[in-house]
């Protein structure tokens, strides 16, 4: 590389300049959230209360069916609403992330054919914004907390490392279906599948402490039911029995969608402009 | 005075997939295509994998650009011209750094800004201030230098009292100054645009230009692509020549205008549908050529005398709402005028089912000498277009010696009609 030159453009090329351009357009990315987070309750009457009323909805539906009617055991001392919020919280994050980045480079095509930028930029911005929706949904369950006068311990404090695997989850899952949405359209019929089994089959409205020891380990696979044990440890504190073989797995999986997502991302950023 | 863009070599190839009916590729596709090779593979083991594209699936290379090798040094206002598919927009997305190239490097030094559109992340449900930050940010200005240049942005766009108004209640004008204006604030020091003064009313198109020549007078570098040689005349001290995806000469600009002019020369006056080549669904030309009133075909005609347009088309099927438009444009590549099949009646009309014949008379005494080139377009006005003809049908006009003669300078303008004086 000649020294005098700022910027060298390549086949191939200019993966090390990478890291340093995302870091140039940081101010972008937070623009980008900005964007997204005015827009998303614009023209609404109630606005920004959507992000809690959805998850009540559920909670309400849940506490119902499977609390009373079906009975399900609860977790430790824990009222069962707060233990379904305490699954419900974190599993918002990841399907939201999940459907509005998997959505966002083509609704962002035009920008993409148009200026350069690092495009990891719009769907991790996507997953800014469900974080943002998760942090004001997070007053309802405080809310119901204070509601049955229930009192968290000292592992409260461990949730944002929780909440960090969350997000890395959310956002390995983002990548890898934004990538494959540019060039492979049907991931918009696939998404929603995932986002509504995925519901049932993860630990959201019973405890994960219900499924068979011998197929713990194979539950786990799933790495949701990680993220959303630690949350329910975090929240509902010692009365949970942690099972650990199940949560490193899902450790280990939920960092391997997430450098796998970037690796793919990666790969295939450089064909979004002529694909998309 | 040194390079600040160095071009070596540079190619990029697209390859076309014939077969494809739909424009995405859906995984059902790409899961036979696999299948098939797979299956090609156990028929034939001991062919070699390395088919050629072209055998595999109807797939076809094709190089947008080839081999292109320029300097462009600091402070030249360089404009980059030729026809449709010369690759011209290609070479900006490349150094813009939207694709990457299949081969070659560019070296670029300075803070490269690139407007290949104006308003590009403007999002309707935002105000206009909202939206300024916004586009601002994705043209890579800082926060601070927004907020710095805010007033101005605001004042150069005329739409202060609207600035609190979501910008999908704008009028296009406005939508398009208060883009323009963020645009027009960005300092790199090296501002390559794409056609976009091609937007917005002449005043406003004059505006920018002038804050553009601002621009080129700091001692920016300033890539230019436009069809609009008066635009390019007035703003580039450089040319560089594409065709087919090559350059294929570079100098002064005048020079090259005049070139680049009189090759396009050659005029043609009939153009007829190439039946190997499918119809686009909906409604389609079939034949369109420009004749004397006397049914003679011409390309060339004279000042003072009016000829014929005539236009075929097949439609597959009833289509309310339709127009056919025709664009005149001048060598420089400015549109004259445009006039429709609905001039005449003021509302839009229904094309019936099958084959349509449309006359136009072109007055005499209206356009001045020179050649000009016509844009057909079937349409639903804002909504779809069928079939557009693209300079495929050119026509001259010549002075023959009439009115002109009487004043030396001819008819200076860009129409000259005859018009009714009195006087007393």
């Amino acid at each position: 590389m000649e020294p005098e030159f700022d910027l060298i453009i390549e086949p191939g090329g200019g993966i090390g300049s990478y890291w340093r351009d995302l870091w140039r357009y940081r101010e972008l990315f937070f623009f980008m959230a900005w964007r997204d987070i005015l827009v998303r309750y614009k023209q609404t009457v109630i606005g920004v209360a959507w992000s809690v009323i959805r998850p009540l909805m559920i909670l309400v539906v849940f506490t119902v069916i499977f609390g009373k009617i079906a009975r399900f055991p609860v977790e430790g001392n824990a009222p069962y609403p707060v233990m379904v919020l305490a699954a419900l919280l974190p599993w918002q994050l990841f399907s939201n992330s999940l459907s509005e980045s998997s959505n966002s480079l083509i609704l962002n095509a035009n920008m993409i054919s148009k200026v350069y930028f690092p495009r990891l930029i719009i769907p991790a911005s996507a997953v800014i914004v469900s974080l943002v929706d998760f942090l004001i949904s997070f007053s309802l369950l405080v809310g119901v907390m204070l509601w049955y006068r229930f009192v968290p311990g000292w592992h409260i404090l461990t949730l944002p490392l929780f909440l960090l695997l969350a997000l890395i989850t959310a956002l390995g899952g983002g990548l890898w279906m934004s990538a494959l949405n540019v060039k492979y359209r049907d991931f918009r019929y696939i998404i929603p599948f995932i986002v509504q089994f995925g519901l049932y089959i993860s630990p959201v409205g019973f405890s994960s402490g219900v499924v068979p020891d011998q197929w713990r380990l194979l539950y786990s696979i799933n790495p949701m039911v990680g993220v959303i044990d630690g949350f329910r440890w975090a929240i509902l504190g010692g009365g949970v029995v942690f099972y650990w073989p199940g949560f490193f797995l899902s450790l280990a999986l939920c960092l391997t969608l997430f450098l796998s997502g970037l690796a793919f991302f990666r790969r295939s950023e450089q064909q979004f402009a002529d694909v998309i | 005075m040194s390079s600040v863009i160095k071009v070596e070599n540079l190619g990029k190839r697209y390859i076309l997939n014939h077969r494809e009916k739909s424009r995405f590729p859906t995984l059902r596709d790409e899961i036979v295509q696999k299948a098939q090779g797979v299956g090609r593979r156990l028929l034939h083991p001991l062919r070699t994998s390395s088919v050629p594209l072209e055998g595999a699936a109807g797939m076809e290379e094709f190089w947008a650009l080839k081999d292109v090798s320029f300097e462009v040094k600091q402070g030249d206002r360089v404009g980059i011209i030729g026809r449709n598919g010369a690759g011209k927009s290609t070479l900006l997305k490349i150094l813009s750094r939207i694709t990457e190239p299949t081969t070659g490097r560019v070296s670029i030094k300075g803070r490269v800004a690139s407007l290949l559109e104006v308003g590009t992340g403007f999002h309707p449900e935002l105000t206009g201030r909202e939206n300024i930050y916004l586009n601002g940010a994705i043209l890579g200005m800082g926060k601070f230098e927004i907020r710095r240049k805010f007033d101005e942005i605001v004042d150069f766009s005329e739409v202060e009292k609207f600035l609190d108004t979501p910008v999908k209640r704008y009028s296009s004008g406005m939508y398009v100054r208060l883009a323009f204006a963020v645009a027009a604030h960005l300092e790199p020091e090296i501002l390559i645009i794409d056609e976009v003064l091609a937007v917005g009313d002449a005043q406003f198109q004059q505006k920018c230009l002038g804050k553009m020549e601002e621009v080129g007078k700091a001692d920016r570098t300033v890539l230019f692509v436009s069809h609009n040689m008066a635009a390019i005349r007035a703003l580039c001290t450089r040319v560089a020549l594409f065709e087919k995806g090559q350059v294929i000469g570079q100098g002064d600009a005048e020079h090259f205008i005049r070139d680049y002019l009189a090759g396009a020369d050659s005029t043609t006056a009939l153009w007829t549908r190439d039946n190997s080549i499918s119809r686009p669904d909906g409604i389609c030309f079939t034949a369109a050529r420009i004749e004397t009133l006397d049914g003679d075909l011409c390309s060339s005609v004279s000042l003072t005398s009016s000829f014929r347009l005539i236009i075929k088309t097949c439609s597959t099927s009833d289509v309310i709402g339709a127009q056919i438009a025709v664009r005149v444009t001048n060598q420089e590549g400015v549109p004259v005028f445009t006039t429709t099949n609905c001039d005449q009646y003021g509302s839009l009309q229904t094309m019936r089912k099958g084959e349509h014949t449309f006359i136009v008379i072109m007055p005499g005494n209206l356009l001045t000498p020179g050649r000009y080139s016509l844009i057909i377009a079937a349409i639903i006005p804002g909504v779809k277009r069928f079939d557009v003809l693209e300079d495929n049908l050119s026509f001259c006009v010549e002075d023959y010696g009439a009115h002109t003669a009487l004043m030396k300078d001819g008819r200076l303008g860009v129409v000259s009609p005859l018009l009714k004086w009195e006087w007393d």
